[in-house]
């Protein structure tokens, strides 16, 4: 008995200490989804890179902070959040209001669009109910680009949905799918520019309807993180203002 | 109509189950049904010839099936459907054979591996059964003068299937849970709906405590089948 309440006190300890040791952050962790390249991979001797590990990294330098990158699957990323897994997510996470309602958001850093890739040969000219009825579809699990391709052309088209973008592009590669539907960088990085690349964008960039595809890319906090937050919201603005933020644009985007 | 507007109401409110979503758990429970049923019976159509050839007594027909039973058993279920599915891509032509559009979707590589591997489970869960046959009926058979083939088809095979329904019938249920990991391969079973819904709903609870449910569901039905099988076929093991 005493034994058990004893457990149980050290338990409660560990707990308020935990959350103490919570509310000034000098350590921040952030959870990503990797590869998703250009936004984040790595390289061949396997050193994490990509747009939004050097921009977080320049964020805590400029903050006087430590950081450091968790590797969570795309579609537990947010239930990771909320289970303390990592204390952020900087992942390419486009603002909506479905993940409005479950994270609070930082200013938004950068906004890409999405696009439609197919094979070269491919006869498609405009995305639409006709084109695409009948065709498999791939998209990453729980990305917007799922929800907009399953509430559009879940209907007509066989829509698939990968845990990671990679294994989506490998299928893209072996001819199952017919197109993939991914944000704009990552498709150019991984297709068009790809050793084979024997791909093509269809259609336009797309960028509406806003509930889909929001306000551009954010660091995501739980909700009560606000301090947090403004915190990395002065830092970004302070890193647009030197110039180290289009330094680092440069680097992944240069066209 | 009465049942469809009490389901409406039910469903009132309720942000996660929506009548769409359940369509996926819907089409997902059929996906699994069909995936664990077809490879189960064709592992099982596999796993007759395989387990007399595997106690066989010439080393060359039981070697290379215990190569098989060894290398399907011995590794995850998980890898062998990677290697099928991601592998059979790199296989030179075959994207201009006549199995392409078989294999090009996610269903048939998911079912050929399945079948292999409970093929290989089920040759050796045979294999100890016939190994176990009792002597006495062993040798009874001889004295008839039955030849090798009769006295399988009507000695050692019969009592053997009885023998192994018990551990068949875990076989089956490894299997359905097994399933569970087609949805890597953007299968929508009832796991994949799950983490469909999981990452849409941002609701880890919700999508996986009802697909629990679901496969709880199936393992009782599995479970009684063999139950009321095991009473039929095993009555006389049972005490007077």
């Amino acid at each position: 008995m005493y034994r058990f309440l004893g457990i149980t006190l050290f338990g409660a300890a560990l707990v308020a200490g935990h959350a103490h040791a919570r509310d000034s952050y000098d350590h921040v962790r952030f959870g990503v989804d990797v590869p998703y390249e250009p936004m984040e991979y790595r390289t061949a001797d396997g050193e994490l890179t990509g747009f939004d590990i050097d921009l977080g990294n320049a964020l805590c330098e400029q903050m006087g902070i430590t950081c450091e990158w968790i590797e969570q699957q795309w579609d537990g990323i947010i239930p990771g959040l909320m289970a303390r897994n990592y204390d952020a997510i900087m992942s390419s996470m486009t603002i909506n209001e479905e993940r409005r309602e479950q994270v609070l958001f930082s200013d938004a850093y950068l906004t890409v669009p999405s696009a439609w890739f197919a094979p070269q040969d491919s006869d498609i000219e405009t995305p639409n109910e006709q084109t695409l009825d009948g065709l498999t579809l791939g998209v990453q699990r729980g990305t917007l680009q799922d929800s907009y391709a399953t509430d559009f052309y879940g209907d007509v088209a066989n829509v698939r949905r990968y845990a990671t973008a990679d294994d989506m592009l490998l299928d893209m590669e072996s001819g199952r799918l017919d197109l993939v539907f991914v944000n704009y960088p990552v498709g150019k990085t991984t297709l068009l520019d790809s050793e084979r690349g024997d791909y093509r964008v269809v259609g336009e960039m797309i960028r509406d309807p806003y509930e889909y595809f929001g306000d551009g890319i954010a660091i995501a906090f739980r909700p009560r993180d606000e301090a947090l937050a403004e915190r990395f919201n002065t830092a970004l603005a302070e890193l647009q203002e030197s110039g180290v933020y289009d330094q680092i644009h440069d680097r992944y985007f240069s066209e | 109509m009465e049942l469809m507007t009490w389901f409406t109401e039910l469903l009132e409110g309720n942000l996660i189950f929506t009548p769409q979503t359940l369509s996926y758990y819907w089409d997902g429970l059929v996906t699994t049904t069909q995936l664990v049923f077809l490879s189960l019976l064709a592992g099982l159509v596999l796993a007759v010839p395989l387990a007399i050839g595997r106690s066989s007594r010439h080393r060359w027909i039981s070697l290379p099936i215990y190569a098989y039973t060894y290398v399907f058993r011995g590794t995850p279920l998980l890898i062998q459907l990677y290697i099928i599915y991601y592998g059979v891509v790199f296989v030179d032509g075959i994207q201009e054979s006549i199995f392409w559009p078989l294999l090009r979707e996610a269903f048939y590589p998911a079912l050929i591996a399945f079948t292999l591997n409970t093929a290989a489970y089920t040759t050796e869960i045979f294999r100890g059964a016939i190994k176990a046959t009792a002597r006495g009926e062993i040798e009874a058979a001889r004295a008839y003068g039955m030849s090798q083939s009769l006295m399988m088809r009507r000695i050692i095979l019969p009592s053997a299937f009885r023998r192994a329904l018990p551990a068949y019938g875990n076989e089956v249920i490894f299997m359905l849970h097994a399933s569970a990991i087609a949805s890597v391969v953007t299968l929508m079973d009832l796991t994949g709906a799950a983490r469909f819904v999981y990452a849409r709903f941002y609701a880890p609870f919700e999508a996986f405590l009802f697909v629990a449910a679901i496969y709880l569901c199936l393992t009782f039905a599995i479970l009684y089948f063999f139950r009321f099988l095991e009473k039929r076929l095993l009555a006389h093991l049972k005490p007077a």
